[in-house]
């Protein structure tokens, strides 16, 4: 790994009979990412319950609770670096609150690998995957078609697979997917071309990761600045330095662009690009920086910076896609937290126009939402936010819902 | 903007280093304007050192919005302690110490013998500093790569007003959203970091020119080779009777309590040095220096519940 290496963060989607676990063990060791006290430690484990081979997920299954009853409760962190990458992997348990997990590690991804079984093909879990992954906006999407060894690594079977999936998928208007068929268990087209499938002539999984284009992931034209935080030195030396701290979520800037505060709608220019590393001309996403404008205006945390083509939209109220996470349901007689960007403000729930079926995607009336339930949704904010549709940028577009009594965080919303 | 600068900054200029920076920076700023009374653990090891150079880009050129604060076990290393001083000194910053022997002699720390290893006995400490100053968010320098009890824990983590972490009820964390929210007499620990390894962690100090204690580097000390590794010999640790010590060139990957942390042996004189030997090495941080994390599978998650970092 050098210098110039690119962080790429992705999550893999299937349960444990897919492959899931050996999929990532192998990607991890063929990586020389599995130490050797690791993989003592889980060989032992392995043995101790009877099976033949070294269980990967025992890896990823951190818990006293996950080891004892064998079950992985929480998403799961794990690292490796390739010299042409580092890679954050989102590992989510497969059943239970599953919608709730994978939504959780999606919303962070750049990529998300679902895994079919070639023997199996589209199932109805391989739908609600790419479902929840076009729902969080994730960019790109890889349809591992795995245990090509079962089906006799027929180019057929691959074929038929990924039509019916390319079908589905375009449905949801999904665009960037590339199949590939692998065996996990025999490392075919993970990191090595392997023998077994010389009829492929696509890429393999870990080139892939390694080479995917990932710096417009971002909105890169309208420039989003929400202020974090206020730096007033009041030194001698920074008497008058007022410094507007935050990260670029989209675009850039560069010193004298005019910006326009919102919710205020006044304007300036900026005069200083700070970093502790020194002033610079030009700043970009995901740069976190301070700005000193031009003009003194009355500003605070929760205020954005913006500037470019598209301005977002300033409103208190606005339809939404929310998934609820918390086991206590949503009642719609009360209120609740909204924070979104940095800002923190109450809200409310006027009404649910439709809960989805990730199963089907068919859309019934709810009166209510549970856990896991993906619903679209009407709000009302006591004070106007600053945002954009999710579709065009994830960073103003999200938003997290706090239950006041009890500080839980109970639901995610993308605003439609 | 032509075209050709914006490849060059975002393809190459903007480095998986510069994302996890950048991530860090956010983290710390959220906690900054959230939370109402906050404090960043300082210990004068490599990851609080890689903390302080992140403090330093996101508040700079104004001083830190909260105390540097250290739970000295006083069985650290002399070296890491005196440049834990000369550190907060350098950068003009508060530094609240708070030593386990207070607990002792209050009693909430009762101690089987003096050579005990302290480590698990930081969470009183660290509890009753967290009451003393009535802290509603601790920033550490831990890392989900460190510990796989670890992997699962949040950035931002909830802890009850006894200190414990619940693994099974944590709140979901979403985008970089972060629900800083407490109750009065609950608190949240915070950790920038999350994201990064060992190998990062170098990196960076190799990147930022970051000044460490001496130890880190190969350097010759007297050893006994014991079944979970090398132990360094200090008034603490003594041969016992058959064990023979011995001078080795080793440094340390990890320097915690000094009667259960254990150096690495190695010819690394510097980070670029140490980088080598990290891309190559086979053996986890902790599973190579830390005698306390080998007594069980859940050591950590048992001393997390108790309220330890």
């Amino acid at each position: 790994m050098s210098s110039t290496t690119q962080l790429l963060r992705f999550i893999t989607a299937g349960s444990v009979d897919d492959g899931k676990s050996t999929l990532i063990g192998r990607l991890l060791h063929d990586s020389k990412s599995i130490f050797e006290d690791q993989f003592s430690a889980i060989s032992k484990t392995s043995a101790k319950r009877g099976m033949a081979t070294v269980d990967f997920s025992l890896l990823t299954d951190g818990l006293q609770a996950e080891r004892e009853q064998g079950i992985t409760i929480d998403v799961a962190y794990r690292y490796f670096a390739t010299p042409r990458r580092k890679f954050i992997i989102g590992d989510t348990p497969g059943h239970e609150q599953y919608t709730r997990n994978m939504v959780t590690a999606a919303s962070t991804a750049n990529l998300v690998v679902i895994l079919v079984d070639a023997r199996k093909g589209v199932l109805v879990q391989t739908r609600r995957h790419t479902y929840l992954a076009s729902l969080v906006g994730i960019p790109h999407i890889v349809l591992a078609v795995n245990k090509m060894d079962m089906v006799d690594y027929s180019q057929a079977r691959f074929s038929e697979i990924c039509a019916e999936y390319l079908k589905f998928a375009a449905q949801l208007g999904l665009t960037d997917i590339t199949c590939i068929p692998l065996s996990a268990l025999v490392g075919d087209m993970l990191v090595e071309r392997g023998d077994n499938l010389d009829w492929y002539q696509g890429t393999t999984l870990m080139n892939l990761l390694e080479n995917i284009v990932i710096d417009y992931d971002v909105n890169t034209t309208d420039f989003r600045y929400p202020v974090q935080w206020v730096c007033r030195p009041q030194t001698e030396e920074y008497h008058d330095f007022r410094g507007f701290m935050g990260r670029i979520e989209a675009g850039e800037i560069a010193v004298g662009d005019e910006i326009t505060v919102l919710p205020s709608g006044r304007t300036s220019r900026v005069k200083e690009i700070v970093t502790y590393d020194g002033k610079l001309q030009r700043a970009y996403a995901p740069q976190s920086v301070a700005l000193t404008l031009e003009d003194e205006i009355d500003i605070s945390r929760g205020d954005m910076f913006v500037s470019g083509g598209v301005a977002p939209k300033v409103a208190k109220e606005f339809e939404a896609m929310l998934c609820w996470l918390s086991e206590t349901p949503l009642d719609q007689n009360r209120k609740y937290l909204i924070k979104h960007t940095t800002r923190t403000a109450k809200c409310l729930f006027s009404g649910i126009a439709y809960r989805v079926d990730v199963n089907t995607l068919e859309q019934h009336a709810a009166a209510t939402l549970n856990m896991n339930d993906i619903a679209r949704v009407a709000m009302k904010v006591q004070q106007p936010l600053v945002f954009d549709s999710y579709t065009t940028d994830r960073a103003t577009g999200s938003f997290i819902v706090i239950d006041e009594a009890t500080n839980n965080t109970v639901a995610a919303g993308m605003i439609a | 903007m032509e075209l050709a600068e914006k490849e060059r900054m975002t393809a190459h200029t903007f480095t998986h280093l510069d994302a996890l920076e950048s991530e860090s920076i956010h983290i710390m700023r959220e906690v900054a304007a959230e939370c109402k009374n906050p404090a960043l653990l300082f210990s004068g090891g490599k990851d609080s050192i890689v903390m302080l150079r992140l403090a330093e880009k996101a508040f700079r050129p104004a001083k830190f919005p909260f105390p540097l604060v250290h739970i000295d076990t006083e069985h650290n290393f002399p070296e890491v302690i005196s440049f834990r001083d000369k550190r907060a000194v350098e950068l003009g910053e508060r530094l609240i110490v708070r030593s386990l022997e207070d607990s002792i002699r209050k009693g909430t720390v009762v101690l089987k013998s003096a050579t005990q290893s302290r480590n698990v006995f930081q969470s009183v400490t660290l509890l009753e500093t967290i009451a003393e100053f009535g802290f509603d968010a601790c920033m550490g320098g831990a890392r989900r790569d460190e510990e796989k009890s670890r992997a699962k824990e949040r950035i931002f983590s909830f802890r009850d007003e006894f200190g414990q972490w619940d693994p099974k009820n944590q709140r979901p964390e979403l985008w970089d959203i972060y629900n800083t929210r407490v109750h009065a007499g609950e608190n949240i620990r915070v950790f920038p970091i999350s994201n990064w390894t060992e190998m990062d962690i170098w990196q960076y100090i190799e990147r930022e020119r970051l000044e460490i204690p001496d130890i880190y580097f190969a350097h010759e000390r007297e050893v006994i080779q014991r079944p979970g590794g090398l132990m360094p010999v200090s008034e603490l640790v003594q041969p016992q009777p058959g064990e023979k010590v011995v001078r080795k060139t080793v440094r340390f990957r990890t320097v915690g309590d000094i009667t259960c942390t254990c150096p690495v042996e190695s010819n690394a004189k510097n980070a670029l040095e140490i980088i080598a030997e990290t891309a190559i090495t086979r053996i986890t941080e902790r599973g190579a220096t830390r005698m306390d994390d080998q007594t069980s599978d859940a050591s950590m998650e048992l001393r997390k519940k108790e309220g330890y970092f």
